[in-house]
Parts: C-alpha cells; sequence; structure tokens
C-alpha cells in the first residue's frame, strides 16, 4: 500500500466509494430498522403517520402481545425447531456417510456411483413426480415430507467429500495398522479434523430448514403442523390477523393489523438475527470451499 | 499390509473390469458398501430417481384411482396441449424477460460491488460493510416478500416514499407496471452483498506485482482497476455466467407465488408458477409435469450451450 504515491483524484475516488458504501449498508439496514421501529409503535400513530420512521412513535408492547398470545405462532416455532433439530442431525449424518464413501480411493463402484448422483443435479423429476411420492410413502401431511425428501444436498456432499479428501491418506492408513474401522476413522480421524466444514454444512441446512417454506406449503394440510414460515406467510403475505384482533374494536383492531404483522416479522426473524453475526464468517467460508473447481 | 493394496488397487484400475473383479471388490469392501454406500444409494434411487421414472405421467393422462401404468399413455398430447394454449406465448416472455432483466441487472452488480469494496482500504469498514450487505441472504424469501407486499400496499413504505417524490399513492403490487421493477429491485437488493463474495475472494488471488508494474508504467487507479483486476477475476466471471446463462429459463417461483396475483400474472406468471398452479390448484397432474418437463429440457441444452461456449472462447468451463 506504501508503494503507490496518493494524489488528489484518489482521495476524492476514496471518499466518494466510501460514501456509496455506507449508502449500501444504509439501503440494506433500513428496511428492518423500519420494522423495528413499526412493531413497536403506537398502532393509530403509526397508522396516521406520513413520513420515514427514525425512531419508534412511542414505544408500546401491545402488537408483541398479540403475536405472542396467537397460538399459531407458537406451534409454529415448535414445528420449526423440530424441523431445524431433527432435519439438520439426518442431514449431516446421511451428507457425511455419502462423503465417506465418495472420498475413498479403493472402491470400483465408486466411479458409477458418483456419477448417479452428480446427474441428480441436473435432472429432477418435478413437483407433481415428487408430490406423488411424498403422498404414496405415507408422509403427506407429516413433519417427515419437509425432512426426508430433502436429506441429502448433492452439493454440499460434495464440499464435503473435498475436504474429506484432503485429509492425508498416511494418517488414515496408521490408523488402519492400529486396527481401525471405517467408522472409527469417519468418526474419530476425519469428522474431528473436518470440523469448520462440518460446521459450515451443517448451518447451511439449518438454515435452509428454518427459512423453507414452499415444501410445507405443497406437503402440509393441517395446520396444526405448520412450520413458522408458513405460519408467517398466512399473517404477513395473506394478511390473516384477524383471530390476533379480537376483542379489539374495529378502528384500533385496523391500525393494529399493520404494526402486528411487523412484530411477527420480528419475532419470527429474531433468532436468525441474532446468530448472524457468528455464523456469518462460517458460510463465507463455505462459498470459498463450493467454488473450488476441481 | 494395506500400502501393499493400495499398490495392487492402482494396477487393478488399468485392469479390464469384470463380474469377478466387481465380486471381488465387493467382498473386500463389504462394510463399506453396506453402512456407507447403501443407504445413500437407496436414498437416492427413491428421492431421486423414483420422481424421475415419474415424469412419464407426462406422456399419459394421469388418473389418481388408476395410478402410473393404469393411466392411459397420450404421447405428446399434454405438450401439444401446452404449445398450443394461449398461455403458451405469455409464459415463455415473461420467463425469458424476468430472467434476462435479472441477468442484465443483477450480474453486474456483486462485480462492480466487490470491485469497489476492494478498493476500500480500512479494513474493519470493510468488514462492517459485508457484513451488513450479506444480511439479506439470510433473511426467508416469506419474510422479504411479506415487507414487499406492505411496503407496497397504500400505506406503505415505498408509497410514502413515492409520495414524497409527487406521485399518486396506488397499490403497486396490483399493477403490471410496477411487479417488474419491484421483484427486480428487490432481487439486486437480497443478492448483491451475497453474490459478492465469491469475486471478493478471487480478487485476493489477483498478483500484486501487476499492479506495481502498471502503477509504474503510468497506469491510475481505474486503469488498474480495469486492465488488471477485471481480466485478473475474469474466468471467476465466465463460470458465474454459465451458471446464469444455464437457468435462462427458469424463474424461480417462491418468490413470484409470493408477491402475484390474478391481476399482475400478465407480466408475473412465469412457466414454473404456471406449473405449480396446474399441478397444486387444478390437480392436472400429467400437464403440469409436461410443462416442467419441457422447462428442464430447454434448461440442460442451455446449459450444455453455454458450457461449449465457454470452452472455445475462453478454455474455462463447468465440465
Amino acid at each position: 500500500m506504501n508503494f503507490y504515491k496518493r494524489t488528489v483524484s484518489d482521495y476524492v475516488f476514496s471518499i466518494l466509494n466510501g460514501i456509496l458504501m455506507i449508502f449500501l449498508a444504509v439501503i440494506t439496514l433500513y428496511p428492518f430498522l423500519y420494522v423495528l421501529f413499526a412493531s413497536l409503535s403506537d398502532p393509530v400513530e403509526f397508522m396516521t403517520y406520513k413520513g420515514i420512521l427514525l425512531r419508534p412513535l412511542s414505544i408500546t408492547w401491545e402488537s408483541y402481545k398479540s403475536v405472542l398470545n396467537n397460538p399459531n405462532i407458537l406451534t409454529g416455532y415448535r414445528n420449526t425447531l423440530f424441523i431445524v433439530v431433527v432435519g439438520t442431525a439426518i442431514n449431516v449424518v446421511l451428507t457425511s456417510m455419502g462423503a465417506y464413501f465418495l472420498s475413498r480411493k479403493g472402491p470400483l463402484l465408486k466411479k458409477p456411483i458418483m456419477l448417479l448422483i452428480l446427474l441428480t443435479m441436473f435432472i429432477n423429476g418435478g413437483m407433481i413426480p415428487n408430490y406423488l411420492l411424498v403422498q404414496q410413502m405415507g408422509m403427506y401431511n407429516s413433519l417427515w415430507s419437509l425432512i426426508w425428501p430433502g436429506a441429502i444436498s448433492t452439493y454440499n456432499m460434495v464440499i464435503m467429500r473435498t475436504a474429506f479428501q484432503s485429509i492425508p491418506d498416511s494418517l488414515e492408513e496408521s490408523a488402519r495398522i492400529d486396527g481401525a474401522n471405517d467408522w472409527v476413522i469417519l468418526f474419530k480421524l476425519i469428522l474431528p479434523l473436518s470440523l469448520p466444514t462440518m460446521a459450515v454444512i451443517g448451518l447451511y441446512y439449518a438454515v435452509g430448514h428454518w427459512n423453507s417454506w414452499f415444501k410445507a406449503n405443497l406437503y402440509l394440510a393441517d395446520r396444526k403442523l405448520f412450520p413458522l414460515q408458513l405460519i408467517l406467510r398466512n399473517i404477513v403475505v395473506n394478511s390473516e390477523v384477524d383471530d390476533m384482533t379480537v376483542g379489539i374494536g374495529t378502528g384500533q383492531s385496523y391500525a393494529m393489523s399493520f404494526t402486528i404483522k411487523y412484530a411477527t416479522v420480528i419475532v419470527a426473524t429474531v433468532p436468525i438475527l441474532l446468530v448472524y453475526p457468528f455464523i456469518q464468517k462460517y458460510f463465507v467460508k463455505g462459498v470459498m470451499i463450493g467454488s473450488l473447481k476441481e | 499390509m494395506k500400502t501393499g493394496n493400495r499398490v495392487k488397487r492402482v494396477k487393478e484400475k488399468k485392469q479390464k473390469i469384470t463380474l469377478s473383479l466387481i465380486w471381488k471388490d465387493l467382498k473386500r469392501y463389504k462394510w463399506l458398501y453396506l453402512c456407507f454406500a447403501l443407504p445413500v444409494v437407496l436414498w437416492y434411487a427413491i428421492f431421486h430417481y423414483i420422481p424421475l421414472y415419474g415424469i412419464q405421467i407426462a406422456f399419459r393422462d394421469y388418473k389418481l384411482t388408476k395410478g402410473i401404468w393404469g393411466s392411459p399413455f397420450v404421447g405428446f398430447e399434454n405438450f401439444l396441449k401446452f404449445f398450443q394454449s394461449i398461455y403458451f406465448g405469455r409464459l415463455i416472455q415473461n420467463t425469458l424477460k424476468i430472467s434476462l432483466l435479472s441477468l442484465v441487472i443483477g450480474f453486474p452488480v456483486p462485480i462492480i460491488f466487490a470491485l469497489l469494496l476492494n478498493e476500500v482500504r480500512n479494513k474493519p469498514f470493510q468488514r462492517t460493510i459485508q457484513t451488513i450487505t450479506y444480511l439479506p441472504h439470510f433473511i426467508s424469501t416469506v419474510v422479504i416478500c411479506g415487507l414487499l407486499v406492505n411496503f407496497s400496499a397504500k400505506d406503505g413504505l415505498f408509497n410514502i416514499i413515492m409520495e414524497f417524490f409527487g406521485h399518486q399513492r396506488s397499490d403497486l403490487l396490483m399493477s403490471n407496471a410496477a411487479f417488474l421493477p419491484i421483484y427486480l429491485a428487490s432481487n439486486v437488493w437480497t443478492s448483491f452483498g451475497w453474490d459478492s463474495i465469491i469475486y471478493f475472494s478471487a480478487l485476493a488471488g489477483v498478483d500484486q506485482e501487476q499492479y506495481e508494474a502498471a502503477y509504474v508504467d503510468g497506469a491510475g487507479r481505474f486503469k488498474r482497476m480495469l486492465h488488471i483486476t477485471l481480466p485478473g477475476i475474469m474466468p471467476v466471471i465466465v463460470i458465474q455466467l454459465i451458471l446464469k446463462i444455464g437457468g435462462l429459463m427458469s424463474v424461480g417461483s417462491e418468490k413470484i407465488l409470493l408477491l402475484y396475483s390474478p391481476i399482475t400474472y400478465e407480466t408475473a406468471d412465469v412457466i414454473s408458477t404456471f406449473v405449480y398452479r396446474k399441478g397444486m390448484l387444478d390437480y392436472d397432474y400429467s400437464y403440469s409435469t409436461a410443462v416442467e418437463l419441457f422447462n428442464s429440457v430447454i434448461n440442460i441444452a442451455l446449459l450444455v450451450m453455454a458450457n461449449k461456449l465457454s470452452r472455445k472462447v475462453n478454455e474455462t468451463s463447468l465440465w
């Protein structure tokens, strides 16, 4: 950096560039701040306010009370938690099993199996054949329909396989001499050594489960089974807020329908926002691993 | 002993693969195949290959009561029905329009952003901007569309801003003219930061000596960016472009399903949303599958073509 002499135009460029970057950051963050401010605002005041919010309009927790008293939100949270925990566990186990097999050098059938697996990245049955399969397997209207059909992401498995392959053969060979079998090698040697990659993949799966709604929309009929995102869609996108404004006067309830929606968004997004600063760097790492061409 | 095996294995690779060889291989790696390969292969067979097999309902008149095999075979009838449908032209046009515009607008933004971010000398500031701009990638589609729906409503944030600039308030998502700009801009908003990661990391690999040489030759900051940085990350750009071109005829349904309404079908209805409506709302399984199959065949053809093209032009390719 000291190599270059800085000219006036350099400084002008730096300043303009910095302003642009700050502008982009503001544009990215403001919608979330707006939602936060709106959710904390007094409903009637918020409805009649005509301007950009820079702070909540007289803070009130009314909207949050309605949201947290909505039983759908609670069941949604419970269902999503189940899907995230159980789903991610199954994802990680199956993916690492496949990645372990595909990272072996010996087996003759590895290549044809690899080919059949990679092929599925380019062609797939499509919505209806998948839907019929879920129905025939008796998973329709069950949370398992959100777990099994997506249990392995081929892309993630290939990333994991690359990580497994980068572990020196000599380590594995000395373990074999000590009498270790495949399970011991996977769990005691390979998994601990590729922990960062495992964390990335696990997080990919977990956030994917947390955010997904479309499969639930296809495969679930019973409201009691709906994950959070589907409940959220009904409330925020389709404006089904009636059951949360019961017992509130008509004018007031109309006003509250706005702030309630924003409060719901916050309630459903806070967990992601809380972990985001910590997991962000792992995700970025994941992009780098994934972009390496073999 | 195992090292010895490995040497033998390398030799085996050159031998012709015979049934007895496979049998020997299966016996030698019995546990590996049974415990590791089998569950995964089974999973792929069930959740990928059975649906692939189920694609044949595109060539049948599928009736729930008769099952796949019992339903009468109708050949390309479902495809012809689609080609002759009054929606065919509109769907192709909308799909191409949305994806082409997404490509033209959305593709350069992360590249330019990465280039400019790379010019920021203050590292903590740079990292802060990165952390903030990656954030929307982690927010669910439902939340983002929920915000768009509410911001676009008559009392929403977008209208408040529009009014400030002297526009009349209106329900923006109910207008065919406003739908596309909202859809495209929000796509760029959610993805430009995240998509820049790959370019940003490629920038780190550009040879520093080249910069210094160019500087000595009198190249300014902008010229260095144009003649050294950009060519330096060109292979990455080409790979990303191939991937994008391969998906030119596929516009995801999730976001549009959350944002559109019958009023905006005229501009917003694309092949994937049509597939969803025909299949899940009208229960026309065979027709829906035929339309989707037609779409994926085109996508594969596009991907293969783009890959060939880039191999010729750039000697960079996906496979």
